[in-house]
């Protein structure tokens, strides 16, 4: 079962304080908190695939009524941190392995090592149908 | 599987029995396909049965079986009677160099897109097959075969013939080679850093393509400085990154670690092009390069003659990265505040590229002014596309932000 777990710009209940405004040691930390996440997967097997975005900066939305020019929005944008900052792509036995994937990511450590508890939504990525459909 | 030996041997094989199939039938597309399945029928029997006495031979003899195979069911298929016109091998004396620099020639083909034409290099040229092409870029393997079949349609329908350029397209021409190598190696280096580690074989492989070129024009300044400059990078890599994949900046180092043979040949290389007059940019690219390589401590570096040579360099392409850089030389040569005049002009044709927020921050953090350079390490942490840039310069931030 594939399953996407998706992290956007939302502080979590432990941390709403920028990264660049942490210490250097911290920033440190966390960062080598994500590889270590990653390195555990794909020696599990589990990791398809690990991304993460650029900045809401860099953002753009576009619509288009197929006639005409399309609309081109660029920001800031006053919902920047709903925007999605990156994401894990996990293939894993079960959807209990996904949330305990989601609940190790959730508690990465941020200033003083306190996990910053960042919600991470759990998405199952839909397949083909079943045989005896 | 493949021992690396064996792997070396088809690759380098790979251009020259492709050049001798084309040659032959005409038909890129088709002898390129070929090609790929006599290397893939060598790769797998060869470790058993043994290299045979005459490799080069075994390939174009086995790749031109599988022309002919196709070429008959084709025939019956279609009916046709005028697909199977085999060329009588041309009775001038065509040597693999000139093969393999036409082939260089029509996968770097200005009518392609840049992508395309990587792809087809690395394909045709370097003997890599699609899936390693794919995992190297990141994209799925069909995605990649149809980028490759695009490209050699693109060929086909632009009617692009197989051979020498004319005289006066020549040196445009070796441009469009150049860029595309430049571009292969600069997605290995660049992506060297953080979880991709097995692209750097990209630069590798951009380094072995370079050296073929080098090769088949010894006497081009601009392919010599090309490989000079890729050598003099490549050198840099073993202290480039942390153990744990982040980036080290050229400054901060050890320099120990460098690779002191590779210097040495790109040295080598750079004055020997030099020498023979005619500079061009990769030639100045690459004497920067050595400048820097030739310093044991950042502290000797020969900041005056780079920024002389980055001079040069923006004379000559009017490129606002290259004047950036020459900002950094001339902060260097006579302080911050020579430097952070040179970028006030660069703020419209570079605006909101996070490499000049970088590059300000840099020279305020050298001239004192750290708020105003916390202020800029930010805007250039939120808006760069790579994540060990991203990384560094966040944490160029918090430590200017925790200084007393």
């Amino acid at each position: 079962m594939k399953f996407l777990l998706l992290q956007n710009y939302q502080g979590g209940i432990g941390c709403d304080v920028p990264m660049s405004d942490w210490a250097p040691q911290d920033i440190k930390a966390h960062i080598d908190f994500q590889h270590t996440v990653n390195k555990e997967l794909l020696d599990k097997g589990e990791l398809v695939d690990a991304q993460g975005l650029a900045g809401p900066e860099l953002a753009k939305f576009v619509t288009f009524d197929g006639v005409g020019s399309p609309v081109v929005t660029d920001g800031p944008f006053a919902e920047a941190k709903e925007l999605l900052a990156g994401y894990r792509m996990v293939d894993v036995e079960s959807a209990a392995r996904a949330v305990e994937i989601a609940a190790r990511v959730s508690a990465a450590p941020g200033p003083n090592g306190v996990p910053i508890q960042q919600p991470i939504e759990v998405r199952q990525v839909m397949s083909a149908p079943s045989i005896d459909l | 599987m493949t021992e690396p030996p064996i792997e070396d041997l088809l690759r380098e094989l790979a251009p020259q029995v492709l050049g001798a199939v084309v040659r032959r039938f005409g038909d890129f597309d088709a002898a390129e396909d070929a090609v790929q399945e006599a290397l893939l029928a060598a790769a797998q029997h060869w470790p058993d049965d043994g290299v045979p006495v005459a490799p080069r031979g075994w390939l174009i003899q086995t790749a031109e079986r599988r022309m002919i195979d196709q070429l008959r069911s084709e025939h019956a298929r279609r009916r046709r009677e005028d697909v199977a016109v085999l060329r009588e091998p041309s009775a001038a004396r065509v040597t693999d160099q000139d093969d393999t620099l036409a082939l260089l020639f029509l996968c770097c083909h200005p009518a392609l897109t840049q992508a395309s034409a990587i792809a087809l290099t690395l394909r045709a040229v370097g003997g890599l097959t699609t899936a390693e092409i794919a995992n190297a870029f990141l994209v799925p393997e069909a995605t990649m075969a149809q980028r490759i079949s695009r490209a050699k349609q693109r060929i086909k329908s632009s009617g692009v013939p197989f051979g020498m350029p004319a005289a006066d397209e020549r040196s445009a021409r070796v441009r469009s080679v150049l860029r595309v190598l430049y571009l292969v190696f600069n997605e290995g280096y660049t992506s060297s850093a953080g979880h991709h580690l097995h692209r750097t074989e990209l630069s590798g492989e951009a380094i072995r393509l370079a050296r073929l070129a080098h090769r088949v024009l010894p006497a081009d300044g601009e392919v010599t400085g090309l490989l000079a400059l890729m050598l003099l990078t490549d050198a840099r890599l073993p202290a480039r990154t942390t153990a744990d994949g982040e980036l080290i900046p050229l400054a901060e180092q050890d320099r120990t670690r460098w690779d002191h043979d590779l210097i040495a040949e790109g040295n080598d290389l750079i004055l020997g092009a030099v020498a023979g007059g005619a500079v061009g940019e990769y030639q100045l690219q690459a004497a920067i390069a050595a400048v820097h390589d030739d310093a044991p401590r950042v502290d000797d570096t020969d900041w005056p003659q780079i920024l002389g040579l980055y001079g040069l360099l923006e004379r000559m392409t009017g490129n606002p990265m290259v004047s950036l850089n020459r900002a950094i030389a001339a902060a260097m040569v006579s302080g911050p505040q020579a430097g952070l005049t040179l970028l006030d002009a660069l703020d419209e044709r570079l605006a909101g590229h996070y490499r000049l927020d970088a590059v300000r921050a840099h020279l305020l953090e050298m001239a004192g002014d750290t708020a105003t350079a916390l202020r800029h390490y930010r805007a250039a942490a939120s808006r760069t596309t790579s994540i060990p840039e991203r990384n560094y310069l966040t944490t160029k931030a918090a430590r200017l932000r925790t200084q007393p």
